[in-house]
């Protein structure tokens, strides 16, 4: 059988798929073959091919220098811990040797492959990726086979309970990931630090803030009271960071029932935003706009900080506060609402 | 057998030697033969997955280094390093070790840098890998199921990436887990319960570094690793495809044979695409984790980014509209977060399937070796410049507050003009691109039927001014006219005599996709311009006249 006689033979034993909407052409342009082979001038001219060889030579010299020079990087800046200048050209020379190395040796081969390798286009029959016919009518018969020795396709009663099994199989595992965290943190998530007299301190020193120290204008970072002791502080820090700002309580709109918890102009919101838990840290003093640098949700701290820019849904929480004897600011409870993103139970 | 028959008739030498000493062993030849001269397509466009499997192996040999280093704890303690600002800091050990490696570890702030930049790379070239098969059509049968592969592994270096830039425990990074523990809540039913699951109790917890450090360096690889050589092996199985040309065919595969050219060429380039990532390492900085300070809660900085790939999600969010909570039977629906997520899960989606529509609607179960060129296939370009669209418009949305500050813009007008285009730019590209293709396969044809403007304009005898067309070649010509032509089908009556609502609305998307078409130039067509052209007395006259001129 000729090499064309076996093709065509090939080919017939390729299956036809359906072509859906294809147009059938039938007017087609034919196809002129490959284009002529152009050779290269290192095929032709014998003294660029020697051009060629000593540029890859030269190139793989290169990869050989750059090795040395980040040798000698790692050497002449060595890193002591104290001197960080020296930390920063040693990862600079280690770095530029290296990248010199291995550009040297990437460019010389593939400069290599294009110059002086073959560059003779070939060309390979292609299949179509099923099997061939006769392996996959043996392959059906294994599997037939295989599904009436076993009995898995009579045997009804095996098959469920044993899918039954294989369905059931997974639920113990499940129950061994149950631990991956604590149940109840729904309602832990309700619960701060802050309580009836906790002092409202500075964030983060610890030290706790007069009323008088509060300026007009002036906005201070809040942590309660008794927060640098925890071990586990930024849990409670993540619930409990507070923003404190002092207006003029002639711009501040409260409702009826939030009376009282300002003191002289002094209001304390939740710093946690409601969208999904940065600080809102961005205060604009004469808008009276607290911005979340992430998602820009923007509060009006003038309106109960009311969401009037922004994905955030709800308004940041606020902390009712007064003054002890002391004259230090305090708060009068926990928060009311739930602080940080929204969730499912609140 | 006797001592003194030896291996008569095989060649010597160390590497026949060699090579025999392991055949014997491994019978490794057969393989050797099977892919030894296995032939491969050229084109640029083949070189961007490429580009993805040695940034990949880049990232997975500095990562190595980097986990002799690194300490995930979240234990706490108090730095006392060689960064001076930073002294008497309290902090988390994975910073601590973080800081150690940039400052106190011999080529550890070069193989961080390595780390993240190779890290960078391998999503954007893997990006860039999916764009071309997209718009060549190259996961047509029998690849679609290579698409979905690669799809997963686009996810799972999203999810590599993500997991690894969170270790280091920084001020940065630790916001963006906080944005996680916010979106994570917010799913209904069980939002509480996965964040918990995930912090192993409340936000941030003492587990969250460990645990994603299981994933960064065993889970997620592993998977990679995985999805990596299955979609290897199709890529195998199925024969590269290639572009359509004069000699190339459904039933061909014209190029180069691994050995030795493409080994050549692709080790060298593994070489060249670690040393282009070592270049930059040695030269930019990337994420310095020493200028963010330790993660706490409480303080974050303006303009705030994450890394590149999961600007579009972080822009979902940034461009969801506000004040939407819905409180139902006393449960709380965050619409802030739940349609950012449901957004961006429905365009992974649609990414997933899209060649399983596209066979659905065309119906064609052929298998296609060779490429579309993006104009012949004009609707399916339409839609990948709406969805690259569609992405980088949530992308730009993650720098909202950057555009309006370089700019002076009002951050509100940015962000109101974002969420417009996010709905009306897609349907724009669309339109532009669809058009734009049937004119550049208006132009193929114009080319085919009556050759190259040559720019040369001759007067004739008559006074007559005319510019000169040159014909294509053959090969250049057949390039033009080799692309596949479908036409819209009507809905037909299945075997029960009725049509189908299913139907419809496949005959309608037909529609959709190939009323407009251009058909490839036919042999007919072609005799017939050339016949006329060879009538046009003024356009012979001035080709003579052009000759005589030469």
């Amino acid at each position: 059988m000729s090499d064309l006689e076996k093709r065509n033979d090939d080919h017939e034993n390729e299956h036809v798929y359906d072509g859906g909407s294809a147009v059938v052409p039938s007017d087609k342009i034919e196809d002129p073959g490959l284009e002529p082979h152009r050779p290269r001038l290192t095929d032709t001219d014998p003294k660029a091919a020697a051009r060629a060889e000593k540029q890859v030579a030269g190139l793989f010299a290169v990869s050989i220098i750059g090795a040395i020079i980040a040798v000698w990087g790692y050497v002449a800046f060595p890193i002591t811990g104290e001197d960080l200048v020296n930390t920063r050209y040693n990862a600079l020379w280690v770095g530029v040797g290296m990248a010199l190395s291995l550009l040297g040796l990437g460019f010389g081969a593939v400069h290599w492959a294009k110059t002086l390798m073959p560059d003779h286009e070939l060309t390979e029959d292609r299949h179509q990726s099923r099997s061939e016919p006769e392996t996959r009518a043996k392959a059906v018969e294994i599997l037939n086979m295989a599904g009436d020795e076993s009995g898995l396709s009579r045997r009804k009663l095996i098959r469920r309970t044993m899918f039954g099994a294989l369905a059931v199989l997974p639920i113990p595992a499940v129950v061994l990931f149950g631990d991956l965290g604590p149940a109840g943190v729904g309602d832990k998530m309700r619960v701060t630090m802050w309580d009836r007299g906790v002092r409202l301190t500075r964030d983060p020193s610890g030290v706790p803030i007069k009323a008088s120290e509060v300026t007009l204008g002036s906005v201070f970072h809040v942590i309660p009271d008794g927060l640098n002791d925890l071990y586990h502080k930024l849990d409670e820090k993540a619930k409990a960071a507070v923003l404190l700002v002092r207006v003029n309580p002639g711009v501040l709109n409260e409702p009826e029932d939030r009376k009282g918890w300002s003191y002289d102009g002094i209001v304390a919101y939740s710093k946690i935003c409601t969208h999904v838990g940065c600080p809102v840290a961005l205060y604009e003093q004469h808008t009276h706009h607290l911005l979340c640098p992430c998602h820009q949700s923007t509060f009006d701290l003038a309106d109960n900080c009311k969401v009037i820019f922004g994905p955030a849904a709800r308004p940041l929480p606020q902390l009712p506060i007064s003054v002890d004897e002391e004259g230090y600011l305090i708060a009068q409870s926990d928060f009311t609402e739930p602080v940080g993103p929204s969730y499912w139970e609140m | 057998m006797s001592t003194t028959e030896t291996n008569k008739g095989q060649p010597e030498g160390f590497v026949a030697n060699a090579a025999n000493y392991i055949d014997e062993r491994t019978k490794l030849g057969g393989g050797v033969k099977f892919i030894g001269r296995k032939i491969f397509p050229d084109h640029w466009s083949f070189m961007l997955g490429e580009v993805a499997l040695w940034s990949l192996i880049v990232t997975i040999i500095s990562g190595t280094f980097l986990t002799f280093f690194f300490n995930p704890s979240m234990a706490h303690v108090t730095y006392d390093g060689a960064y001076a600002p930073l002294k008497g800091t309290e902090m988390s050990i994975a910073y601590a070790s973080a800081l150690d490696i940039s400052f106190e570890i011999r080529g550890g702030l070069l193989m961080r840098q390595v780390h993240h930049w190779g890290a960078l790379l391998f999503v954007a070239a893997m990006g860039l890998h999916m764009l071309r098969v997209f718009f060549t059509g190259a996961f047509r049968k029998p690849r679609e199921l290579n698409w979905v592969i690669g799809f997963l592994l686009f996810v799972m270096g999203m999810a590599a990436g993500f997991t690894g830039y969170s270790l280091p425990d920084d001020l940065l990074s630790g916001n963006g887990l906080r944005i996680i523990d916010g979106m994570l809540k917010g799913i209904p039913v069980v939002g509480t319960a996965v964040s918990s699951g995930f912090f192993g109790g409340e936000f941030p917890g003492t587990e969250v570094i460990s645990r994603l450090y299981s994933l960064h360096i065993m889970i997620v690889p592993a998977l990679i690793l995985v999805l990596v050589a299955l979609h290897m092996a199709l890529l195998i199985i199925n024969k590269h495809t290639q572009y359509p040309g004069p000699g190339k065919t459904e039933s061909n595969v014209v190029g180069y044979p691994v050995l030795p050219v493409y080994a050549a060429k692709a080790a060298g380039f593994f070489f060249i695409v670690f040393g282009v990532i070592m270049a930059i390492s040695a030269t930019f900085t990337i994420n310095p984790i020493w200028n963010y300070g330790p993660y706490d809660p409480s303080p974050v900085s303006a303009g705030t980014q994450p890394d590149w790939y999961i600007g579009w999600l972080d822009g979902a969010l940034r461009l969801a509209p506000g004040n939407l909570d819905m409180v139902i039977f006393g449960h709380t629906y965050p619409m802030g977060i739940l349609v950012p997520m449901v957004i961006s899960l429905v365009f992974l989606a649609v990414v997933a399937v899209y060649p399983f529509l596209e066979q659905w609607v065309t119906g064609d179960r052929r298998e296609h070796h060779l490429l579309d060129r993006p104009r012949n296939a004009p609707t399916r370009t339409g839609i990948g410049v709406a969805g690259v669209v569609f992405y980088a418009i949530l992308w730009a949305g993650a720098s909202t507050d950057l555009i309006a500050y370089n700019f002076q813009m009002s951050l509100n007008h940015v962000l109101t003009a974002m969420q417009v285009l996010l709905v009306i730019g897609p349907f724009i590209a669309f339109f532009i691109t669809k058009r734009a293709c049937l004119a550049l396969q208006r132009k193929d044809r114009e080319l085919v039927l009556h050759g190259r403007e040559t720019g040369r304009v001759v007067r004739l005898p008559n006074g007559e001014y005319i510019e000169v067309h040159e014909p294509l070649d053959k090969y250049e010509l057949y390039k033009l006219v080799d692309f596949k032509d479908y036409e819209p089908v009507l809905a037909r009556p299945n075997k029960d005599g009725k049509i189908t609502a299913m139907g419809k609305f496949r005959a309608a998307l037909t529609r959709f996709y190939f009323e407009d078409r251009i058909t490839p130039v036919t042999k007919t067509e072609l005799e017939e311009a050339r016949h006329h052209a060879d009538h046009d007395l003024t356009q012979k006259e001035a080709q003579k006249s052009l000759e005589e001129a030469k």
